[in-house]
C-alpha cells in the first residue's frame, strides 16, 4: 500500500477514502473508535499526494491509515483514556509515536476505545461503551487495547497502535485474529502515553501480517530523549530478517503456561499450540517443553505491582489542572467529588488495591513480596534463555469470551492475562501470532517470547508460524 | 499472610485515595479486593528471604540532558486545559478550613 502511494501508482486519498467507507459501514456495530477523524485524514492524505506529485518521498508508511489507542496524546485532538475524568481535555503536545507516524507518512484516521486507563481485558470498562469483536459481535475483542485490535480485524485500518502493561496488546490481538507485539521495555518511547504502571507499560503495533507489524515497529522504535527509560540504541532491523527462518533455533514451550502445568488453558488452545510447535520443528528448530517455574506467580505479583503504580500515577487527576472538575466548597472535597464522579469501578478498584498494598503495615506483605517475585521471574527467564533462543506459550487461555461473561467477577477477568504478564514483569518482548481457530471458530493466538532486545529472532519465528498457520477465522 | 481486608480498611484506603463510596459500593469492593488479595496468598509458598526486590526491568541510572534551552509548551495553551484559571494561575476552592 505504502509502496503504491510512494510510487504514485495509487493516491493516498483513495486509500484513505476506501478505509473511511469500511468504517462508515461497520463502525456503528463494532464501536472500535472513540473518534473518527475523517476530515483530518482526508486533508493529511491530500498532503501526502501533493508531496508525491512534487517528487518528495513521504516515508515508509506513505498514505497508510493508522488508528491510535486513545491513551496516546494528540495535539489538538481530545485524548480520553475512555474515562470521564479526562472529559474535554485536549493535549497541548503529541506523543513521540504520533510524531514518528506522521514523519513516516502515515495518516491518523481515529482514536480507539479501551478499558478505562487501559485497566481491563475486554474493553468493557470503557466509559463510552463496549467494543465488539468483528468476528462475532456477541464476543469481546479482548483488552485493554480492544478498539485497536478490532479496528485492524474489521479492516478499518491495516495498522494500529496499542499499549501493553500486562497483555493489553497481545491478548486482544489473539482474540481478534491479528498480529500484536509488545516490544522490549524501553524500545519505544512512552512520551505522551498516559501512564498506568510505568515500569510495565509499553507501546506496540497491531497489524494483519507479521511483516506489517515489523515495519510499524521499526518506524516507532528508537531512542527518545523525552523518555528517561528509552533505550539509547538504534532500532533493530526487523523487515530484512523476516525470511531467515528458524533453522537451528532452540525453542522452549513454557510448561507452566501451556496446559498441563496450568489449569484453565482450553483444549483447543493447547491443540493449536502443539501444532505451532510442530510447525517450528518442521522448519528446523529444536522444540521441547521446559519449566520456567516462577511464571505461575506472575499474575499475583502483577495484580499487586500494577495497581500500586497506578494508585500513584492516577493521583494527578485532581480536578486542578485539566479534565473534569466537580465543584465543592473546599479543595479537599473537590478532589474527592471529582475523582468519585470521574473514575469507573475498575479504576477505583485498582487505585484502592494499590493504595492498600502500599500502605503502612501491608507494604512488606504485598508490594515488597511482589517485587521479590519479580526478581524470581527475571532470574528464571535468564536461566531459560541460557538454553533457548525463544519461548512459546498460548497468548490467552481461551478464545474470545462473551460480552458480560466475566464482568461480575474481577478475578476471573484477571486470569485471562496469566500467559502475557510474565514478559511485562521481565521487560521482555513477546508477540501474538494468529494460529488457526478454536472449537468455536474464533481465532487462537500463539505467543512467542524473547529475551530483551530479542525482537529479530522473535519476528523470524512469527513469520514461520504465520506461513504455517491453518486458516484463520472468517469475518 | 495477613488478615482479610475489612470494610473499615477499604473505607480508609478510599479516603486516602480521595474516593467516596456508598455503603453498597463499600460492601462490594471489600469482597472483590479480598478475592484478589486471597489470590496473592499463593506467593506465601515462596521462600523470598534472600531475594532482592526488582522495581524496574532496566537497570536505571539517572539521565541528564544537555543544558540547552529547547521548545516548551505554551503557557496559555496549558492553562486553557484547566477547569478554572485566574491571573495565569490554576484556581482551586479554599484549601484551609476543610470540612474534614
Amino acid at each position: 500500500m505504502a509502496e503504491a502511494v510512494r510510487s504514485g501508482a495509487r493516491s493516498a486519498r483513495s486509500v484513505v477514502d476506501e478505509h473511511l467507507d469500511v468504517i462508515a459501514a461497520r463502525e456503528p456495530e463494532i464501536h472500535a473508535f472513540n473518534v473518527v477523524l475523517a476530515d483530518e485524514a482526508r486533508f493529511a492524505a491530500d498532503e501526502i499526494d501533493r508531496r508525491v506529485a512534487a517528487g518528495e518521498d513521504p516515508g515508509p508508511l506513505a498514505g497508510v491509515p493508522v488508528a491510535l489507542k486513545d491513551n496516546m496524546c494528540t495535539r489538538g485532538i481530545p485524548t480520553t483514556c475512555s474515562s470521564r475524568i479526562l472529559e474535554g481535555w485536549i493535549p497541548p503536545y503529541d506523543a513521540t509515536v504520533v510524531e514518528r507516524l506522521a514523519a513516516a507518512g502515515a495518516v491518523l484516521v481515529g482514536k480507539t476505545n479501551l478499558d478505562e486507563f487501559a485497566m481491563g481485558s475486554s474493553t468493557e470498562n470503557s466509559a463510552f461503551g463496549v467494543t465488539r469483536n468483528p468476528l462475532d459481535t456477541t464476543k469481546v475483542p479482548g483488552g485493554s487495547s480492544g478498539g485497536s485490535a478490532a479496528a485492524v480485524a474489521a479492516g478499518f485500518v491495516p495498522l494500529s497502535l496499542g499499549s501493553d502493561t500486562g497483555g493489553s496488546i497481545r491478548q486482544p490481538a489473539a482474540l481478534c485474529g491479528v498480529v500484536g507485539v509488545k516490544p522490549t521495555y524501553g524500545a519505544v518511547s512512552r512520551y505522551g502515553l498516559v501512564a498506568f504502571a510505568s515500569s510495565l507499560d509499553q507501546i506496540g503495533p497491531f497489524a494483519r501480517t507479521v511483516s506489517d507489524a515489523a515495519l510499524l515497529l521499526e518506524v516507532i522504535s528508537g531512542h527518545d530523549p523525552l523518555d528517561s527509560t528509552s533505550i539509547p540504541a538504534a532500532p533493530a532491523d526487523l523487515t530484512s530478517v523476516l525470511d531467515r527462518g528458524v533453522e537451528g533455533m532452540r525453542i522452549g514451550i513454557i510448561e507452566e503456561l501451556s496446559g498441563d502445568g496450568l489449569e484453565g488453558i482450553a483444549g483447543d488452545v493447547q491443540a493449536r499450540l502443539g501444532e505451532a510447535a510442530a510447525a517450528l520443528e518442521a522448519a528446523g528448530a529444536t522444540v521441547e517443553t521446559t519449566s520456567v517455574p516462577s511464571t505461575v506467580y506472575g499474575l499475583s505479583a502483577y495484580y499487586v505491582l500494577a495497581p500500586a503504580e497506578a494508585s500513584s500515577n492516577l493521583a494527578r487527576y485532581d480536578g486542578v489542572r485539566f479534565g473534569l472538575r466537580v465543584d465543592a466548597p473546599t479543595s479537599g472535597d473537590m478532589h474527592t467529588a471529582t475523582r468519585t464522579a470521574g473514575f469507573g469501578d475498575e479504576v477505583k478498584r485498582r487505585i484502592m488495591l494499590g493504595t492498600y498494598a502500599l500502605s503502612a503495615g501491608y507494604y512488606d506483605a504485598y508490594y515488597g513480596k511482589s517485587q521479590k517475585v519479580r526478581t524470581l521471574i527475571v532470574e528464571d527467564f535468564a536461566r531459560a534463555y541460557g538454553r533457548y533462543d525463544l519461548l512459546l506459550s498460548p497468548t490467552s487461555p481461551t478464545t474470545a469470551f462473551s460480552i458480560g461473561e466475566k464482568t461480575a467477577d474481577p478475578m476471573t477477568m484477571y486470569l485471562t492475562d496469566v500467559c502475557t504478564i510474565p514478559s511485562n514483569l521481565a521487560g521482555h518482548p513477546s508477540m501474538s501470532v494468529p494460529f488457526g481457530v478454536g472449537d468455536d471458530s474464533m481465532p487462537v493466538g500463539v505467543q512467542v517470547l524473547a529475551p530483551a532486545m530479542g525482537e529479530p529472532a522473535m519476528f523470524r519465528a512469527a513469520a514461520v508460524l504465520e506461513a504455517a498457520a491453518p486458516p484463520g477465522a472468517a469475518s | 499472610m495477613t488478615e482479610r481486608i475489612t470494610p473499615r480498611d477499604v473505607a480508609h484506603v478510599a479516603e486516602l485515595a480521595r474516593l467516596s463510596l456508598t455503603d453498597d459500593e463499600l460492601e462490594a469492593f471489600t469482597v472483590q479486593l479480598a478475592d484478589i488479595l486471597d489470590h496473592a496468598a499463593d506467593l506465601d509458598a515462596l521462600d523470598l528471604a534472600d531475594v532482592a526486590p526488582t522495581a524496574h526491568p532496566l537497570s536505571l541510572v539517572n539521565v541528564f540532558r544537555a543544558d540547552v534551552i529547547g521548545p516548551t509548551s505554551d503557557r496559555d495553551e496549558v492553562l486553557a486545559a484547566a477547569p478554572e484559571v485566574e491571573d495565569a494561575q490554576f484556581k482551586v476552592p479554599p484549601v484551609l478550613g476543610e470540612s474534614r
